[in-house]
């Protein structure tokens, strides 16, 4: 069997064990409304968290995303509301910038040869300020274009909703897995992920590569803050603290090896998901407090971060025992 | 530290020089900066208030500098704060005496730095992934403690290490020296600082040379959450209340900042623990600047940004050899792709 996959399969145990534990307790989870709503509440965290992926398949980490997504929905509420620019040309000028961002974290990262966590920490750092910057304040969003966004969405059979954010993620989730498995620029990824030194000597464009990942990254969290604003109608620049680790803990609990090299975008979602079955199942519950998603999320984290060691010993000592016989 | 003191007064002349540029500028911005006065039997004034403020991240970077130099980094030391400044606050509530609740609270500090230590010695994670996990959990335990509110006290016991002064020093000052003290002899009077570097340098070559790597790493990390847990304390003293979604938020980046400023280097080996000190000043002086100038304190994480970004370009270049070789090797790379 391809122990590459043992974590993927292990996620999707998990999720299922998870959900069907939920259900004994809670039958009325068996609904539309439910899942509709987990794709809905999730959104923003699945988009951001799909960035993530790539760049930890790369062998990074982007701290940023968290002040990115504030940052995207600042500056919209800033454009819309105070400027009276039309959302479609406020989305534009945000993907630009954050793409930009990123983009510019990428070149940093691969020529100065900083480690990735202190550039994108120094990022996270310059995304919040310039929220502060443009306004403390919560702004409202109440623009028709706006409204008639959120009110696009397909009823599903039992009341559901699949709402336009909640498609837009597992768009975002398919386009994702054509991007890691079906395009030179995800095989690059995956071989930087793999060996930087070997992806180089094989001919891999690193920088390129490198600069394209945290663009995407930026990219794709730009986008996570234009569905965050459509989800809350509003900017804030407190907004979205620490989502960066609720990415990471998705992308690991995924099956995604933190060293980069390993992982699919598929196994991701789910990690989206469980996270969401978690607070749904507090909401459901009553009287557990929000704070447990933290620690189940800590425990998974060390979980799955336990068993990819584990598989990462064995397949080392399998390579190192002769073969043949 | 054995060195002699002109190399070494040389060596930190750009952070004691941007020190100085900082003092001097918030001179500018408030020209009552240097004044100290006596008063209630303690000292005030703003240079004290950049000590006694800084005293928490100047404690948080020195356990910082000692897991940086071995190669690692510590990102739940924000998490460990607002754990152990939460059983502190919540045991004293709750009736138990002072000190049980500090010894307590330093030693849920020392529980979390081992763990994190087990993880990085004997399952070999990478240290941002295995401190990772705390950072995560560690909030939601805090929360599990105060059960969710912000646990406030008036215990006069408590309160004296936020706030309280021996001899006109506040008590931050003096547990930030005498740790700092306590900890540059333990590592420079012994070989202890010595081995740290090692692992920092060569982790396997250290091992091969008959150093106990594991055991070290685990202290390291033990160590650098006993600091953390004293800054929990002392942030929780300070404020009368255990927070535990806001106490420490981001403090782990101002000790990794501190001790970068300082100039150890991310990619382990050589560190100085005054300059790590020096390097919390720096930022401690930067905050209490914008504060008094009346700029919203919100520019204050640009600055750090742009402080961080310009470190690592000086670090970087010199490391690379400068803009020469940068170019050079710009000019290698479009050769060898065309």
């Amino acid at each position: 069997m391809n122990t590459r996959l043992l974590p993927l399969y292990a996620t999707l145990l998990i999720c299922l064990i998870a959900y069907a534990a939920c259900l004994i307790q809670f039958p009325a989870m068996f609904s539309t409304r439910v899942a509709g709503n987990l794709l809905t509440d999730n959104a923003f965290l699945g988009i951001a968290a799909v960035g993530m992926t790539f760049v930890i398949l790369s062998g990074g980490i982007d701290l940023s995303v968290g002040s990115v997504i504030a940052f995207t929905g600042v500056l919209l509420a800033v454009l819309i509301t105070q400027h009276g620019v039309h959302p479609l040309v406020a989305f534009a000028v945000a993907l630009a910038i954050t793409t930009a961002f990123g983009a510019a974290m990428g070149i940093i990262i691969h020529y100065l040869q900083v480690p990735a966590f202190i550039v994108t920490l120094a990022g996270m750092f310059l995304a919040r300020g310039m929220c502060f910057v443009m306004t403390t304040d919560s702004i409202p969003i109440d623009h028709p274009f706006y409204a008639a966004l959120q009110g696009v969405f397909y009823r599903l059979p039992g009341g559901g909703r699949l709402t336009f954010i909640g498609c837009l993620m597992v768009a975002v989730f398919v386009v994702g897995m054509i991007i890691a498995h079906f395009s030179k620029f995800g095989s690059y990824i995956y071989a930087i992920g793999g060996n930087r030194s070997s992806a180089e000597l094989m001919g891999v464009p690193v920088a390129r590569t490198t600069i394209g990942i945290y663009a995407m990254s930026g990219f794709l969290s730009g986008l996570s803050g234009i569905v965050f604003s459509l989800y809350t109608s509003a900017g804030y620049s407190l907004a979205t603290v620490g989502v960066e680790l609720d990415a990471i803990a998705a992308v690991v609990i995924g099956g995604t090896l933190l060293t980069g090299g390993v992982g699919y975008v598929a196994g991701t979602f789910v990690g989206v998901i469980i996270q969401g079955l978690i607070q749904t199942y507090i909401v459901f519950d009553g009287t557990l407090s929000s704070w447990w998603t933290k620690i189940v999320v800590g425990v998974l984290l060390f979980s799955f971060i336990g068993l990819q060691r584990v598989l990462v010993v064995l397949s080392l000592r399998r390579s190192a025992a002769p073969t043949g016989g | 530290m054995k060195n002699m003191f002109i190399p070494a007064a040389a060596r930190a002349a750009p952070q004691l020089g941007s020190l100085a540029l900082i003092l001097f500028l918030n001179y500018l911005a408030f020209p009552g900066f240097f004044e100290i006065r006596f008063q209630d039997g303690r000292l005030y004034g703003s240079l004290v208030d950049v000590l006694n403020r800084g005293a928490p991240i100047i404690i948080l970077a020195i356990g910082m500098t000692a897991v940086i130099a071995s190669r690692g980094v510590d990102l739940s030391v924000g998490a460990v704060m607002a754990v152990s400044g939460a059983l502190a606050a919540t045991m004293t509530v709750a009736g138990y005496p002072v000190p049980v609740a500090v010894i307590a609270a330093i030693g849920v500090g020392l529980l979390c730095g081992l763990w994190n230590g087990v993880l990085v010695a004997y399952f070999d994670l990478q240290p941002i992934v295995a401190t990772l996990i705390l950072m995560v959990t560690g909030r939601g335990i805090a929360q599990l403690i105060t059960e969710g509110s912000i646990v406030t006290f008036n215990e006069p016991g408590l309160i004296f290490f936020g706030s309280g002064a021996i001899l006109g020093i506040p008590v931050p000052i003096l547990i930030a020296a005498c740790l700092l003290a306590v900890t540059i002899v333990l590592v420079r009077r012994t070989a202890l600082g010595l081995l740290i570097e090692s692992i920092g340098v060569n982790r396997s070559a250290s091992s091969y040379a008959g150093l106990n790597s594991k055991l070290l790493l685990l202290v390291i990390y033990g160590f650098c959450g006993v600091c953390a847990a004293l800054a929990g304390i002392i942030i929780a003293a300070d404020i009368r209340g255990a927070d535990a979604n806001n106490a420490g938020l981001w403090l782990e980046l101002d000790a990794i900042l501190a001790v970068v400023i300082g100039g150890t280097s991310l990619f382990g080996g050589r560190f100085s623990l005054i300059m790590s000190a020096i390097g919390a000043i720096i930022i401690q002086a930067m905050n209490t600047g914008i504060l008094l100038s009346g700029f919203p304190p919100e520019y204050n994480l640009i600055l750090k940004a742009l402080v961080i970004i310009v470190i690592l370009l000086a670090q970087s270049f010199s490391s690379l050899g400068g803009w020469a070789f940068l170019k050079g090797e710009f000019r290698a790379k479009g050769t060898r792709q065309q």
